[in-house]
């Protein structure tokens, strides 16, 4: 009755071409970033900001960063994990000031400037100021990006489960490179990186004294720019030449679309939002990271899970699906720990059965995901109440 | 209505907080996960303790003790998440038995003013109180583990190092990392070689690491291992046949869970250890009256006198004791974090107060000042024997070389001070 297109008239191409043409998405939209933006900072308290709507802030950027590259593009990767480890070591290095060494003292013939074949002491050859945590966290989107495309090589000449097992190397490689390269840490005696205290306009939005609303609203600042940007580029030329290539790859090329510049830009575009995803759960949500511990496979196949139980090749989805997998455990605990005061590992164990039994019952029932059922759902409004 | 009723339940559920005066006692617990055969027994025994005194005591100074587990299958984004969970409780100390997550802890639980203890791991520079104001890591911490397991080695040899080869197999972690700058120092000062071969988490998978110790025949491996990647290591050195009485462990890789997978091959193996062994403590017979035999036990209760059960035993003493000389010198039975704070910094653990709690010689006399968070840095050396089952201590207390240790932890400290600009505390 309320939810049609009847009567909504659209006077110009752009009216017509919007993300929400029916006039109560366009509001039920309006409104939730209304709430977003303006109710929920004033009710977060630490819990809520770091543990539940951070998280599900940066897995949703995850999420749509993954999508546009399995989801639009056809092409699958488990190295998530890894390229959301290249955003945070990259972001804390931009953070605490990018230093380049090089052998002042060589003992041994000096092969290159920056490699010395014998025994070496280093010095300090060029250090850049810190950057502002804003602009360490778009940077990391960028370096990220330039990974991304560095993996996605093979890309145009393998695909399938060949494809997901070189950016599974990729996954480990990555992961190996942050736990032994010093560098990447500056030199800390364990290994891990700690976000420093940062200020965006005189708010502290890093570090242990960080209040809630700054953290959340930095996470919904990126979430929101990642996924507008994400939605109009995949109904743009770009997203159509990915979304040709998913479909056909052969068909694809022979109507001129170019797979080595669609693949390549799907995978910079893609690794761009990991990147900036992995940088804000180092900094702004965690704090501190260890590449192992947090970045590591089954952060792979969590951001996977997400999308799969979202709906491949949609935004909304990419949010749908990190709200599922990261309230449903914390539901879960305080459903059986909390309310029927069960023992912790009891609980613990539960989860995994319960969230294993969900994911292959989405597969089984609704394999298009949350999204499809959003999509059926909003079909069936439009017709209500006189269904035909 | 139905609905009502069950919304109307579900909201008295919630609203029934805690509304009786209580000392909170988080235990940031894994009984999930590669790493749950280390962190039930801890688990058990440090909820044990504290239902013994609930029991027997009633609490401590008169007021009931409440334990929460949370779990944190040992991952720091969970353990974080667990903390900021049961902050709001009341809870007086948290214990994450973790290094990972004592780093996350550090700063928040400053900024929080809740006193954090890594008993034996975390961040050994916490040992200097000037810096790290509610960070404790008495009675021992790692680099004292990295000097006790080389002292130990010296006596070995008649005090004499040069020209050997000591190998360090460790967790590739910031728990694994912690000791390598200060064995590093030791081959140094003591004229040893050096060599470092990293394990990655969970370390079910450690072929190459042993091919390459068979290769490069190290006299001594030390291991800093937790979890399955202990198991798999004893296992391992008695596949390639290295002699078990130069392999040590710290005191995180030296439980019953170890060395029992390997059988009779793990028969020498040594590990340190920062308490004593064993259930026959007096301390014993009153847990198993008020606790096993009265259906309390915490978890399957057949843990009870293991290596890592007596650990949680002697870390929930420590805490009981530190809240009990909190209370003395607020005059205040039911003691705020801050409270427990003063009483960690102001515990002093003495073998009569030990005997008085049924502990003799239970663990090592220590007291913690103002600057000094670190107790004591002494440990003992123990060894398995596969035949009867149990561990043996071979040593006396050997203290750590503080000549070493001092330096270093100064140097980190201070480095974390001038980072975070923390200004020095005691003056």
């Amino acid at each position: 009755m309320f939810y049609r297109e009847a009567g909504d008239f659209k006077t110009s191409y752009s009216n017509d071409s919007q993300t929400f043409p029916i006039k109560f998405d366009r509001y039920r939209y309006y409104f939730v970033l209304f709430v977003a933006f303006a109710i929920l900072p004033f009710i977060l308290t630490d819990y809520w900001a770091g543990r539940i709507l951070g998280p599900f802030l940066v897995f949703s950027i995850a999420a749509i960063g993954l999508n546009i590259l399995t989801g639009y593009c056809g092409q699958v990767s488990l190295g998530t994990g890894g390229f959301m480890a290249v955003g945070a070591y990259s972001c804390f290095k931009f953070m605490t000031g990018v230093d380049i060494w090089y052998p002042a003292v060589c003992e041994g013939s000096r092969i290159l400037f920056f490699w010395c074949s014998g025994d070496a002491t280093y010095e300090i050859w060029f250090q850049l100021p810190p950057l502002n945590i804003l602009l360490s966290i778009l940077m990391a989107g960028v370096i990220t990006a330039a990974v991304g495309v560095f993996f996605g090589l093979p890309s145009l000449r393998i695909k399938g489960f060949y494809l997901a097992v070189a950016t599974l190397a990729a996954q480990f490689f990555l992961i190996w490179l942050f736990n032994s390269a010093s560098w990447f840490y500056n030199f800390s005696a364990t290994g891990q990186i700690t976000a420093p205290d940062t200020f965006v306009f005189g708010t502290q939005v890093t570090g242990a004294e960080t209040k809630p609303w700054a953290l959340y609203m930095i996470c919904l600042v990126f979430a929101v720019g990642c996924a507008w940007i994400a939605r109009n580029l995949t109904r743009g030329t770009v997203g159509r030449t990915w979304m040709a290539i998913r479909d056909m790859d052969i068909a694809a090329e022979i109507i001129g679309v170019n797979p080595l510049k669609a693949k390549l830009t799907a995978f910079a575009v893609s690794s761009f939002f990991i990147g900036i995803a992995g940088a804000l759960l180092f900094s702004v949500v965690s704090g501190s990271a260890e590449a192992g511990d947090v970045f590591g496979i089954q952060t792979s196949f969590q951001v996977l899970f997400i999308i799969i139980i979202g709906g491949l090749g949609s935004i909304f989805g990419s949010f749908a699906g990190a709200a599922f997998i990261v309230l449903l455990p914390v539901a879960l605990r305080v459903i059986g720990t909390d309310l029927l005061g069960w023992p912790s590992d009891l609980v613990e164990h539960f989860q995994f059965v319960i969230v294993g039994g969900l994911i292959i019952f989405f597969l089984i029932v609704e394999p298009h995901g949350l999204a499809q059922l959003w999509r059926l759902a909003k079909e069936k409004l439009r017709l209500w109440p006189f269904p035909y | 209505m139905r609905k009502k009723l069950v919304t109307l339940a579900l909201t008295a559920a919630l609203a029934a907080g805690p509304a009786m005066a209580d000392l909170v006692f988080p235990s940031l617990s894994y009984r999930t996960g590669p790493y749950a055969a280390g962190g039930i027994p801890f688990a058990d025994g440090y909820a044990d303790y504290f239902t013994l005194l609930n029991e027997r005591d009633g609490g401590i100074g008169g007021v009931p003790i409440r334990v929460i587990e949370c779990e944190t299958a040992y991952n720091t984004e969970k353990g974080a998440e667990c903390y900021e969970r049961t902050k709001g409780e009341g809870s007086l100390v948290y214990q994450p038995l973790s290094t990972g997550i004592t780093y996350q802890l550090i700063p928040k639980t400053a900024a929080d003013g809740i006193p954090l203890h890594t008993m034996g791991y975390g961040r050994t520079s916490a040992a200097n109180g000037k810096v790290f104001g509610n960070v404790f890591n008495y009675p021992a911490n790692y680099w004292d583990g990295a000097s006790i397991a080389v002292k130990y080695l010296l006596d070995q040899n008649g005090g004499d190092l040069s020209g050997k080869t000591i190998a360090l197999i460790y967790h590739n972690s910031a728990y694994g990392k912690e000791p390598i700058r200060t064995l590093t120092d030791l081959s140094e000062k003591h004229g040893f070689e050096f060599k470092t071969i990293a394990v990655d988490h969970p370390g079910q998978e450690q072929k190459s690491q042993w091919l390459q110790i068979r290769r490069e025949r190290p006299d001594y491996v030390l291991m800093w291992g937790w979890g399955v990647m202990n198991q798999v290591a004893i296992q391992e050195a008695a596949n390639i046949r290295f002699p078990m009485e130069n392999f040590i462990g710290v005191w995180w890789s030296g439980s019953e869970n170890d060395v029992r997978p390997a059988g009779a091959a793990a028969n020498g193996y040594k590990s340190l250890n920062m308490h004593n062994v064993g259930r026959d403590f007096p301390v014993f017979e009153d847990i198993q009256k008020y606790v096993v035999d009265a259906g309390k036990a915490a978890g399957a209760g057949d843990q009870v006198g293991t290596v890592l059960y007596n650990r949680g035993l002697y870390a929930a003493m420590l805490a009981a004791e530190a809240a009990r000389t909190a209370q003395e010198i607020h005059g205040e039975a039911d003691i705020t974090p801050a409270m427990m704070r003063d009483g960690m910094e102001a515990l002093v653990m003495t073998e009569a107060r030990m005997t008085e709690l049924g502990m003799p010689n239970f663990g090592p006399e220590f007291s913690v000042s103002c600057e000094n968070h670190g107790g004591s840095g002494q440990g003992k050396v123990q060894q398995w024997n596969a035949s009867s089952g149990q561990w043996e201590l071979v040593s006396d207390w050997i203290t750590s070389d503080q000549d070493v240790i001092m330096p270093l932890v100064m140097e980190d400290s201070e480095a974390f001070a001038a980072e975070n600009n923390i200004e020095m505390r005691c003056n």
